[in-house]
């Protein structure tokens, strides 16, 4: 039989090794979203606090569409044109991510939760200015000749196209 | 003076009352704005109301026959057609077209003329009456849209309409411009610009109609008795394009 010395050791192993893949991911469990332009307002991170946002941000979303096209209420608080312009954010290259790759804001959690999502079906992913211009520009892609492969232009590039649109 | 009588003399004293205070409202709140302005401006948190009703004069003795001034403007704006748009696996007939120019000949004259077509945002609009899911759908103001996030693309709203101006989108779209978002199995049209609109600003198509100085396109309310619009219309009169359906069309043209 264990005696109750050789048991408490074991159990310590044992707890230890259990945490083991916990502590070497410390940090980086579940998604890593890119960091937003700006904070909202002093108090709140975004336009509503973060949790209620990570829980909550479809809701918004929904009800401000229906607000938006059959009301014209225009106001940008639960936006998606304002998420998109304040979270979609270039890589330090320049470049910007699309919809569906790890660095677009909401690809990087939403394919951790193998969610779909279509609101870009027919919204635009990138924010207005980096959007402009930026398929007839860029031929990379063998099959859409005229389409992008992944949105690649530098902000430089981009900046000096779309100089005119920024009115 | 009978009860009666003296009831609608109040009624009469208030409305001049309202009428008065309104006036000395607009004039303090918007001192130097330009009339045209404050008449469609609206903050941003406001419903679109049944107060007003936003429509098109166009005159055809002023647009010119083969000028495309106002089809440029809307591609650019809304980002369909040419270069504007990936939409490109589709063929011509199926690109999606929101305004287009339309050229009628008289055969008994030969007279020609050329004028802009595209939704007429009826007041009792056929694609609205025919869409299963509530998609097809009018604004209070009487602008006619289609709200895409329930579109289920079943067209009977282009088979509805007598003008055509619908289109379906049938491929998989990239680079949308933020205020007009456009994707595949939804169908499209003319949004009078509501974005510009709700911001108390003139369609894409009417302000390139007037900057390149054709002048051919008024836009404003129809309810208002005093918006250029109006006054244009009750001076000269407009005509509606298929009259006869009596759908009360927003867009009315001259000189037909």
């Amino acid at each position: 039989m264990m005696s109750l010395r050789q048991f408490a050791k074991r159990l310590v192993i044992l707890v230890g090794l259990l945490a083991l893949p916990m502590l070497s991911n410390a940090g980086e469990l579940g998604p890593v979203p890119p960091k937003a332009k700006a904070k909202a307002s002093a108090k709140t991170e975004c336009v509503e606090p973060v949790a209620e946002m990570r829980k909550n941000h479809m809701k918004f979303l929904l009800h401000k569409r229906d607000e938006t096209l059959r009301e014209g209420v225009r106001t940008k608080t639960h936006s998606l044109v304002e998420c998109i312009d304040c979270h979609v954010t270039p890589k330090a290259n320049g470049e910007y991510a699309r919809i569906g790759e790890d660095g677009h804001f909401c690809s990087s959690c939403h394919k951790y939760a193998a969610v779909n999502v279509d609101c870009f079906d027919c919204h635009s992913d990138l924010p207005a200015n980096a959007a402009n211009h930026l398929h007839s520009l860029n031929k990379k892609n063998p099959h859409h000749k005229d389409l992008t492969a992944n949105g690649s232009l530098t902000k430089e590039t981009l900046n000096a196209l779309t100089a005119g649109d920024k009115k | 003076m009978s009860p009666n009588q003296s009831e609608k003399n109040t009624d009469q004293y208030r409305r001049k009352f309202l009428a008065q205070s309104a006036a000395v409202a607009g004039l303090t709140i918007a001192p130097g704005i330009i009339l045209n302005q404050v008449a469609h401006a609206k903050s941003d948190s406001d419903k679109v109301s049944a107060n007003n009703r936003w429509g098109m004069l166009i005159d055809t003795n002023k647009c010119a026959k083969g000028c495309t001034d106002c089809v440029t403007a809307c591609q650019t704006e809304n980002g369909w057609g040419g270069a504007n748009s990936t939409e490109t696996h589709s063929n011509k007939e199926q690109q999606a077209q929101w305004i287009r120019k339309v050229t009628i000949t008289d055969k008994q004259t030969g007279h020609v003329q050329s004028l802009p077509l595209m939704c007429q945002h009826c007041e009792t609009a056929p694609c609205v009456d025919v869409c299963p899911t509530g998609a097809s759908m009018k604004r209070e103001d009487g602008i006619v849209l289609v709200d895409k996030h329930i579109c289920i693309g079943c067209r009977y709203c282009m088979m509805a309409c007598p003008y055509k101006a619908r289109s379906f989108v049938h491929e998989k779209l990239e680079f949308q411009k933020n205020h007009a978002p456009r994707g595949i199995g939804t169908v499209e049209s003319c949004t009078m610009c509501t974005h510009r609109v709700d911001k108390g600003q003139n369609p894409a198509c009417v302000e390139a109609c007037s900057t390149k100085n054709h002048n051919a396109m008024i836009f404003g309310d129809l309810k208002d008795a005093n918006s250029a619009i109006s006054i244009e219309l009750k001076k000269h009169g407009g005509e509606q394009i298929r009259a006869d359906l009596g759908l009360n069309t927003g867009v009315r043209y001259q000189n037909l």
